[in-house]
């Protein structure tokens, strides 16, 4: 079980990712933004960080590196991708997720520890989860509210897209309070707070980012 | 040597957070008339010959995919503009 971490100039939270895959007993691959492909891998992580100075637009010039031309096609295909904070402003960009990441509504840096709500344990990401379970991971991000027009988020919520919730206040002025959303197939999940930071005893406010990783260990062993 | 001027502007039902920060100062200098900011994004691309045809439509190609997403914004214009030196040169070579 290979995973993929994809390294943007500016990315900052790819070793704790990688580190993430290697604590659920996964290899976890090195990916540079030049690679014109994947290494074969079983899955790819965009991790967090401020790519290309989060200049134009979050995400907006991270979505046209090389590695790209070779991630898109691939998770249209059903590879599992996961995008954490930038990574899932880069998924929107890439237009692989719906709706856009803008600048918190209160203008501040936030960084707390996060009450989510899972809303969908079926995608290939979150099958350890369990719906309408409640989870604590670091939120932290500057431009993290997730915004769509009326008619995305209608749909995304009859389809079961909204993967994960905010709990208690909003704490960025996300649309319908949403953290985290799915595409159709279920293979790509973005989400703005981290799971990455809370997979280790002492090291963040739990291990609940956990079943992120052993649930994509799990699709793809039996896929 | 020519340019193409591109604005761009959040869609109205997305938030602007950037806007309200501004509305916000704007009285407290005593501009209580204005109601609302929002806040756009110009880019001023520049080409080496005249702006053509041919360069308005890969304007609008860049505006459509880099410049602007089109999820939350609206390109507004994209309109060539004769650079301000180019324009002095050629009055004063009449």
């Amino acid at each position: 079980m290979r995973i993929g971490v994809v390294t943007f100039p500016g990315s900052l939270d790819d070793r704790d990712a990688a580190r993430a895959v290697r604590a659920v007993g996964a290899e976890a691959v090195a990916l540079w933004h030049g690679d014109a492909d994947l290494a074969g891998v079983d899955a790819v992580i965009l991790p967090g960080g401020f790519s290309y100075g989060d200049y134009l637009r979050c995400g907006a010039i991270a979505r046209f590196a090389p590695v790209m031309d070779a991630l898109v096609p691939a998770a249209r295909g059903g590879l599992p991708v996961l995008g954490i904070c930038n990574g899932f402003q880069v998924l929107c960009e890439s237009h692989l997720l719906p709706g856009a990441l803008v600048r918190n509504d209160h203008r501040k840096f936030n960084c707390v520890d996060q009450r989510l709500v899972v809303e969908n344990a079926q995608t290939a990401w979150t099958s350890d989860y369990e719906v309408g379970q409640e989870v604590v991971v670091p939120l932290k991000n500057g431009e993290g509210g997730f915004v769509a027009d009326e008619a995305t988020l209608d749909a995304l919520e009859g389809e079961g897209r909204v993967v994960f919730r905010y709990a208690g206040e909003n704490p960025n002025g996300s649309y319908r309070g949403i953290a985290g959303v799915t595409n159709e197939r279920g293979n790509v999940v973005g989400l703005m707070p981290h799971p990455e930071h809370a997979v280790e005893v002492g090291y963040g406010p739990s291990t609940d980012g956990l079943g992120f990783f052993t649930s994509v260990l799990r699709q793809v062993v039996s896929a | 040597m020519g340019n193409v001027v591109i604005d761009v502007m959040l869609k109205p039902e997305i938030l602007d957070p950037q806007g309200q920060a501004v509305n916000g100062a704007l009285p407290r200098l005593g501009f209580d008339q204005f109601t609302d900011v929002r806040q756009g994004k110009r880019f001023v691309l520049t080409v080496a010959g005249e702006v053509t045809d041919d360069v308005l439509a890969a304007a609008r190609e860049a505006a459509d995919t880099l410049l602007s997403n089109p999820v939350i914004e609206d390109v507004v214009s994209v309109r060539a503009e004769q650079d301000v030196q180019s324009v002095r040169a050629e009055g004063e070579a009449r």
